[in-house]
C-alpha cells in the first residue's frame, strides 16, 4: 500500500524524468533544422538543393502519415488526394497568377473554351489560395472521416477504400483536360506570389520555405504526441472498443487525426507545385500515395522523426540509384520494404529501441 | 444518490431467433455486492454486454431514472455505467497513470486534451492508492502481472466516476491470494457503488457476495443471500451440485 509520504515523493522525480525524455527530442529537431536549413545550402548545388526541397515535401506527408498511421493505426494509403488537392490549389492559383489580371491560362485557349470556368475565378486571391489549401483537404478528409470512422471501418477495409480513393481522384483528373489539364496537368510556372521562378535566389528561398514548413509541422506533431490526445490517439489504436466503454467516441479522436495528416498533405503539395514546376494526375494516384508510405514505414512509423529521416532517405536513394541503374529501383525498394515489414516492424528508428531492450535484460 | 440503483425488467436479447437472455429481471440496490452465476451459455455476459449497448436488447434497464438499453456503448459509460471484460484489456503500451488518466477524461474538452498533463488528478491518486498501484504508476501496463492488470481495470471504473459497475470474471487465472485481495477491494469500492459480478468462481462468491442471482438457459433461476441460493434444489441441480463439488477440488 502506497503510504502518504511515498505519494509526495516521487512527483519531482517524476517531472525531471519528464524533461530527461525531452531533450534528445530537443537536440534531434535542433539537429534537422540545422542540417535543412544550414549543412544543405552550404554543401549543395542548386539542382540538389531543389531535389532536396522536393524530398522535404514527400517528409512533411511522412509527418502526417507518422500521425495517422503509426500513433492512429489508420493505414492510410490514399494520402495522394490530399497532396493532390493542395497542389492543384496551388497550381491553379499560379497558372491565373501567371496569365495576368482577367487572363486565361495558356492550356485552356488550347482545350477549353478559351474562358476561365467559374469555380477558378475565387483562386486568383493569394489569400483565398492559402487558406484553401489548408482547408480543402481538411474539409475534405473530414466528411470522408466522419463517413468511414462512424460506420467503424478499419483496419485492411480502411486501407483499401483510401487507396480506391486516390485511384478514383486520379482518373477525375485525368479526364478534366479542359478545366485542370487532364494528363499534363498543370506546369509552366513563371512566378510564385510575385517572385520571378527562374531566378536561382528565389529558388533557394523557396527550399527554406519549405524546410521551416517541415520544421513546423514536426513542432505541431510533437505538441500532439506528448498532449493527452497523443495518449488518448494510442488508446484507440491498440484497444479501440475499449476507449468507447470509457465514455469517448473513438471515431472524433481519429478524425482529428486523419485531418490534420490530410492538411500536412496538402500543405506539402502546395509547396511541390513551385519546386518541381508540375503536377498532374501521374503525382498523386495509387503508386505516389504507396511511395508516402514507404519512406514513413522504413523511418519508423511510431516516432518522431522516422518518418521525416526515412521519406527523405528512400527518396535521395531512389534518385541515386536509378541515375546509376535505371531500372534496378523497384526491386530494391520492394525488397527494402519486405525486409522492414518482416524484421523492423518499428522501422530502423525501432533498432535503437530493441538494442536499449536487450541492454536492459543483459544487466 | 442513495435512491440509485439498477433495475432490470424483462430484458430479452436474442440472436438469428436464439434466445440468449430471456425476460430476466433483476434489481441491485447500491451498496449491493450481487453475483451473476450461472453454467456457460446461461447469458451471464450477453446479460452485461446488453446493458453497457454492446448488444441490442428489449424491455428495460435503468439506472435512477435514465434507460439505459440501445443508447449508444460511449453514451452509457458517461452516464456512469463501466464494465471490465474477461480477458483485461488494459492499454498496453500507456504506463499506469496514463490508463487511469485517460479513463478520468472522457469529459476534457479540446483544449486540455491538446495539452500535456501537467499534473496528477486527484481521482487518479486515489485510485493508485485504492487498487494499490501507487509504486508501479510509471510502468507500461503492458508488463504488469495478470492481476494487477485486472486491478488496473477497476481502478480505471473508478476514476471514471461509473456507480454502475459491471465485472466480467475479475478473478479468473488469479492466484487465491490475488483472489482475497481482489475481494477486499471490490468491498472497500461497493459500499457507495452498485456493483454486479459476473463469476465461476464458488470460493469466491461465497466469500464475498452478499447477494446473489443464478441464470440457467437465459433465464433468472433463483435469487437471494448465498445461503438461500445454495439451499433451492434447482439450483443445486444445474448448478450448485456440479460446480461445488468442482469448486472444492480447485480449492
Amino acid at each position: 500500500m502506497t503510504t502518504l509520504e511515498d505519494k509526495t515523493k516521487p512527483a519531482p522525480t517524476r517531472a525531471k524524468a519528464k524533461r530527461k525524455g525531452e531533450l534528445p527530442t530537443a537536440i534531434g529537431f535542433i539537429a534537422l533544422g540545422l542540417a535543412l536549413l544550414v549543412l544543405a545550402p552550404a554543401v549543395l548545388s542548386d539542382f540538389r538543393l531543389a531535389l532536396l526541397g522536393r524530398f522535404v515535401c514527400y517528409a512533411i506527408v511522412a509527418v502526417g502519415i507518422g500521425l495517422a498511421w503509426g500513433r492512429g493505426g489508420m493505414l492510410t494509403l490514399g494520402q495522394g488526394v490530399f497532396f493532390g488537392l493542395g497542389a492543384y490549389v496551388m497550381a491553379m492559383h499560379l497558372k491565373l497568377a501567371d496569365a495576368g489580371a482577367d487572363g486565361v491560362p495558356d492550356f485552356m485557349k488550347l482545350y477549353g473554351s478559351g474562358e476561365v470556368p467559374g469555380w477558378w475565378e475565387p483562386f486568383r486571391s493569394p489569400i483565398f489560395t492559402i487558406v484553401a489549401i489548408v482547408l480543402v483537404p481538411a474539409l475534405v478528409a473530414f466528411g470522408l472521416g466522419a463517413a468511414i470512422f462512424r460506420r467503424r471501418v478499419r483496419g485492411a477495409y480502411f486501407a483499401i477504400l483510401s487507396q480506391a480513393l486516390a485511384a478514383a481522384f486520379a482518373i477525375l483528373l485525368v479526364g478534366q483536360q479542359a478545366t485542370i489539364g487532364g494528363t499534363n496537368g498543370l506546369n509552366g510556372f513563371k512566378s510564385f506570389f510575385g517572385f520571378n521562378l527562374y531566378d536561382p535566389v528565389n529558388k533557394r528561398m523557396l527550399f527554406y520555405i519549405t524546410s521551416a514548413t517541415l520544421l513546423l509541422m514536426v513542432l505541431v506533431v510533437w505538441q500532439l504526441y506528448r498532449s493527452r490526445y497523443g495518449e488518448l490517439l494510442i488508446a484507440v489504436r491498440d484497444q479501440e472498443e475499449r476507449v468507447r466503454f470509457l465514455g469517448y467516441d473513438p471515431a472524433n479522436i481519429k478524425i482529428v487525426a486523419y485531418v490534420v495528416a490530410a492538411a500536412m498533405a496538402g500543405i506539402a503539395g502546395a509547396l511541390f507545385v513551385p519546386i518541381v514546376g508540375i503536377i498532374s494526375p501521374a503525382s498523386v494516384g495509387v503508386v505516389p500515395s504507396i511511395a508516402f508510405l514507404i519512406g514513413v514505414a522504413i523511418g519508423g512509423r511510431s516516432t518522431l522523426f522516422g518518418p521525416v529521416v526515412g521519406a527523405i532517405a528512400v527518396a535521395w536513394a531512389q534518385t541515386s540509384l536509378s541515375e546509376s541503374f535505371p531500372s534496378f529501383w523497384t526491386y530494391f525498394q520492394g525488397a527494402m520494404f519486405v525486409l522492414v515489414v518482416a524484421f523492423l516492424p518499428r522501422g530502423f528508428a525501432g533498432v535503437g529501441a530493441l538494442l536499449n531492450r536487450r541492454k536492459e535484460k543483459t544487466a | 444518490m442513495n435512491g440509485d440503483y439498477l433495475e432490470l425488467t424483462d430484458v430479452r436479447v436474442t440472436f438469428d431467433g436464439f434466445v440468449a437472455v430471456d425476460s430476466v429481471s433483476m434489481t441491485v440496490l447500491q451498496g449491493d455486492l450481487r453475483f451473476l452465476i450461472g453454467p456457460n451459455g446461461a447469458g451471464k455476459t450477453t446479460l452485461v454486454d446488453a446493458i453497457t449497448g454492446l448488444v441490442t436488447a428489449s424491455g428495460s434497464a435503468t439506472f435512477g431514472a435514465t434507460q439505459l438499453l440501445n443508447q449508444k456503448v460511449h453514451k452509457i459509460a458517461r452516464l456512469g455505467v463501466g464494465r471490465t471484460f474477461q480477458t483485461a484489456s488494459v492499454f498496453e503500451e500507456l504506463t499506469v497513470l496514463q490508463n487511469l488518466d485517460i479513463a478520468a477524461g472522457a469529459g476534457r474538452g479540446p483544449l486540455t486534451l491538446l495539452r500535456r498533463r501537467s499534473s496528477v488528478p486527484e481521482e487518479v491518486e486515489e485510485a493508485l492508492e485504492i487498487t494499490g498501484l501507487g509504486d508501479l504508476r510509471d510502468k507500461q501496463a503492458g508488463v504488469l502481472a495478470h492481476g494487477q492488470k485486472q486491478w488496473l481495470e477497476i481502478g480505471m471504473l473508478l476514476v471514471q466516476n461509473a456507480r454502475v459497475l459491471l465485472l466480467d470474471e475479475p478473478v479468473a487465472g488469479m492466484s487465491a491470494h490475488e483472489r482475497d485481495e481482489t475481494g477486499q477491494l471490490l468491498r472497500r469500492i461497493g459500499a457507495e457503488r452498485t456493483v454486479v459480478v459476473v463469476e465461476h468462481d464458488m470460493d469466491f462468491m461465497r466469500s464475498f457476495a452478499t447477494s446473489v442471482t443464478v441464470l440457467h438457459a437465459g433465464r433468472v433461476l433463483s435469487e437471494g443471500t448465498v445461503a438461500e441460493v445454495q439451499a433451492d434444489p434447482r439450483v443445486q441441480e444445474v448448478y450448485l451440485g456440479r460446480a461445488a463439488t468442482t469448486g472444492e477440488v480447485r480449492s
